[in-house]
C-alpha cells in the first residue's frame, strides 16, 4: 500500500544510456565512477525540499527506481520487472542523445510502465500502440533526460535538440539534456536544476492529491457503510 | 516460439554490419551449393566455379577481414593505444596469424605434398577450429534440446511459487529503500550539525565539539554494508523470478499444439542423438543425409538465436562491435566445417565435388576429431545439467 510519505519515481530507458549515472548524479550529487550492468532494479534516494522557503516546506525522500533491461527482453524478464511498476508517482525517461533508437524506444518503455501500473490514476492501454491523447490524459508526471550531450558535434546540436523537442511534446513532459560526467549541468540555479525541481514538486503534489482522494474515498465508504447498517 | 533474429541497434558502425552480412550470405551460399549438387541444378562446371569462388571469398573474410577488424575495434576501445590504431591492429593480426599457422603442427591434417601457400593450408586450420566448435555445440545441444523441450524434465512451477518470490523481492527492495532513507537522513543531519558546529567558537564551542559523539559516520558504514548485502540478494531474487517465469512459460507452451509437436520431435531427436553417441550405422546414407540437413537448418536457427541472446546478455555500447565480429567469425568457421563434416553423411556420388573443391584433406581426421569432442561435450553437458537440475528444486523448496 502507498503510505503517506512514500514517493516513488521510475527511471526507465534502454541499457547503456546512462540511467545508473543519472540516478547517482541526482541522489549523491557525484559522478558515478564505475558504471556496471544493472541486474533487476536498483534504488536510490534523493532528498528534496518541497516548496523550499515557503511555509509549506517539507522534506521528501524520493525513491528513484532504476529498472534495467531493454524493450526487446524476453517475456519472462518483462513479466518479472512489471512488479516494480506498481504505485508509481512519476517517471523519468532517459535516452542517449547519440543513439536515435534509444529515444524511439521510450515510447514502448512508457507504455510498458503505465499499462502495468495498478494504482487507479494510471492509464490503461489496450492495444499497445502509442496514442498521443492518452499521454495528454496521463496524470503521472514525466520527465525526459537526454545523456551524452557533450558527445554531439556542434553542427548536429540543432537537429538533436529539434528531435528532443518533438519528444517532449509527445510525452507532454519537460526535457533536460546533460552529460553525466559533468555535475555542472545540474548546478543550483541553472535552468536544468529548476526543471528538475519543478518535476519533483509536481510529483509530490500528485502524491498529496492521491492521498487526499483515498482519504475522502475512505470517508465516503465509511459513511456509506454507516448508512447501510 | 517465433523469435526474430536481427542485428541489435547498438551496432552503428556500417562496416561491422556489412562484414557480418557478407559472412552470413557466403556461408549460406555454401549450403545452397550442396543442395544444388544433389538436385543437379546448374551446369556442373559452373557449380564448380561457384564453389571455388565462394570458398575463396569466405576464407578471405575469415582469415583476413574479420580478425583484422576485431583487432581494430578492440584496440580502439583501449585509450592508451588509440593514437596508433592501425599499427596495433596489424600487430594483433600478425599475432593471430602466427597462432593460426601453429595450429597445423599438432594435428595430422595435411598430406606432405601440399605446398605452403596452397588453399588446403588455410582450409585445414579453419576446419579444425570450426569442427571443434561444432562438436562442442552439438554435444551440448544433443543433451540440452531434449532436456529443455521434453515435459518429463520440466519442474512444476505454480503461480503461487512466482507470487511468493515476487513478494520477497519487493520486500527486499523496500528494506533497501528504508535503509537508504536512513543514510540520507543521517547524512543531512550530520551536514546540518557540521554547519552549526562551525558556528560554535570559543571555549564552550571547543568543549561541545569534543563531547558530541561522532557515531554518525560509524553507523553509516554499518548500514551501507547491510544495503550492499540486500542489493546482492535482490539481484539473486530477480534472476530466480525470471527463471521461474521462463519455466512457467515453457510449461504453458508445451501444452499448445506447437509445443506438443516439438515435444515429439524432442523425443525423436533425443533417440537419434543417443544413437549418434553410440555410432551405430544401420540407416541408409540418404536418410541420414536428410536428418543431417534438418539438424543443420535447426542448428543454424538455434545458433543464430543463441548468438543473439548471448549478444544481448553481454553487450555494452563499447564492446558491441567486437562481439558482432567475433560472432561472425564463429559463425563462418562453424559453417565451413559443417560442409567438411557433411561429407561424411552425404551419399557417395556427391562426395566427389566436396573432395574436389576442398582438396585432399585428411577428412577422416576431422570425423574422428568431431566424434571425440562431441562425446566429451555431451558427457560434460549431461553432468552439468544433472547437477543444475538437482540443485534447483532444493532452492525453491526453502520458500
Amino acid at each position: 500500500m502507498a503510505s503517506l510519505d512514500r514517493v516513488k519515481v521510475l527511471v526507465l530507458g534502454d541499457s547503456g544510456v546512462g540511467k545508473s549515472s543519472v540516478v547517482h548524479l541526482l541522489c549523491q550529487n557525484q559522478v558515478l565512477g564505475n558504471p556496471s550492468w544493472t541486474v533487476g532494479c536498483s534504488v536510490d534516494v534523493r532528498v528534496h525540499d518541497y516548496r523550499e522557503g515557503t511555509p509549506e516546506e517539507k522534506t521528501y525522500y524520493i525513491e528513484l527506481w532504476d529498472v534495467g533491461g531493454s524493450v526487446g527482453s524476453a517475456s519472462s524478464v518483462k513479466s518479472t520487472r512489471a512488479v516494480f511498476y506498481n504505485f508509481v508517482n512519476g517517471i523519468i525517461l532517459v535516452h542517449d542523445l547519440t543513439n536515435k533508437k534509444s529515444s524511439q524506444n521510450l515510447y514502448p518503455w512508457s507504455l510498458e510502465a503505465l499499462s502495468k501500473d495498478s494504482s487507479p490514476t494510471g492509464i490503461i492501454v489496450s492495444n499497445g500502440d502509442y496514442d498521443r491523447e492518452q499521454f495528454a490524459e496521463n496524470s503521472v508526471p514525466l520527465l525526459l533526460i537526454g545523456t551524452k550531450f557533450d558527445q554531439i558535434p556542434e553542427n548536429k546540436r540543432n537537429d538533436v535538440l529539434t528531435r528532443t523537442a518533438f519528444l517532449s511534446e509527445d510525452f507532454n513532459a519537460e526535457e533536460i539534456n546533460l552529460d553525466c560526467t559533468n555535475p555542472r549541468y545540474l548546478a543550483a540555479g541553472s535552468s536544468n536544476a529548476v526543471k528538475l525541481s519543478r518535476f519533483f514538486d509536481k510529483v509530490e503534489t500528485s502524491v498529496k492529491i492521491k492521498c487526499m482522494q483515498s482519504f475522502t474515498d475512505r470517508r465516503r465508504f465509511n459513511f456509506k457503510s454507516l448508512h447501510n447498517d | 516460439s517465433y523469435r526474430s533474429v536481427s542485428i541489435p541497434p547498438q551496432v552503428r558502425q556500417y562496416v561491422v554490419q556489412v562484414v557480418f552480412s557478407v559472412t552470413f550470405a557466403f556461408s549460406c551460399t555454401m549450403f545452397e551449393l550442396i543442395i544444388f549438387e544433389i538436385l543437379g541444378v546448374l551446369n556442373s562446371t559452373s557449380r564448380y566455379f561457384h564453389w571455388k569462388l565462394n570458398l575463396y571469398v569466405i576464407l578471405l573474410v575469415l582469415i583476413f577481414v574479420v580478425p583484422f577488424y576485431i583487432g581494430y575495434f578492440v584496440v580502439s576501445n583501449i585509450r592508451l593505444l588509440q593514437r596508433q590504431r592501425l599499427l596495433f591492429s596489424c600487430v594483433v593480426w600478425f599475432t593471430f596469424m602466427y597462432f593460426f599457422w601453429k595450429l597445423g603442427d599438432p594435428f595430422p591434417i595435411l598430406s606432405p605434398k601440399h605446398g605452403i601457400l596452397s588453399i588446403e593450408q588455410l582450409i585445414s586450420r579453419v576446419g579444425v577450429i570450426g569442427v571443434t566448435l561444432m562438436a562442442l555445440l552439438s554435444g551440448f545441444g544433443a543433451v540440452n534440446c531434449p532436456y529443455t523441450y521434453m515435459s518429463y524434465f520440466l519442474r512444476n512451477v505454480t503461480d503461487s511459487d512466482i507470487l511468493a518470490l515476487e513478494r520477497r523481492l519487493l520486500q527486499t527492495m523496500d528494506m533497501i529503500v528504508s535503509k537508504k532513507k536512513r543514510i540520507a537522513m543521517t547524512r543531512r543531519q550530520m551536514y546540518q550539525r557540521g554547519e552549526e558546529q562551525n558556528k560554535q567558537t570559543g571555549f564552550w564551542g571547543m568543549i561541545k565539539s569534543v563531547t558530541s559523539s561522532p557515531s554518525g559516520s560509524e553507523n553509516l558504514s554499518v548500514i551501507q554494508q547491510e544495503v550492499d548485502a540486500l542489493e546482492e540478494l535482490s539481484r539473486q531474487l530477480f534472476l530466480e523470478t525470471v527463471d521461474l517465469q521462463a519455466t512457467k512459460e515453457r510449461i504453458e507452451y508445451s501444452k499448445t499444439f506447437q509445443g506438443k509437436y516439438f515435444n515429439f520431435l524432442g523425443y525423436f531427436f533425443s533417440i537419434y542423438c543417443v544413437w549418434k553417441i553410440f555410432m551405430v550405422k544401420f540407416w541408409s546414407q540418404h536418410i541420414s543425409f536428410i536428418l543431417v540437413g534438418i539438424i543443420i537448418v535447426t542448428s543454424i536457427r538455434g545458433l543464430l538465436i543463441t548468438l543473439t541472446k548471448f549478444f544481448y546478455a553481454i553487450s555494452s555500447s563499447k564492446s558491441s562491435n567486437v562481439i558482432v565480429l567475433v560472432l561472425a567469425q564463429i559463425m563462418g568457421m562453424y559453417f565451413v566445417s559443417s560442409v567438411l563434416l557433411m561429407r561424411m553423411s552425404m551419399p557417395l556420388e556427391y562426395r566427389t565435388i566436396v573432395t574436389e573443391v576442398l582438396g585432399e584433406l585428411q577428412f577422416n581426421f576431422y570425423h574422428r576429431w568431431f566424434d571425440v569432442i562431441f562425446l566429451v561435450s555431451a558427457l560434460s553437458s549431461i553432468l552439468f545439467l544433472y547437477l543444475a537440475h538437482k540443485q534447483a528444486p532444493e532452492k525453491h523448496m526453502t520458500l
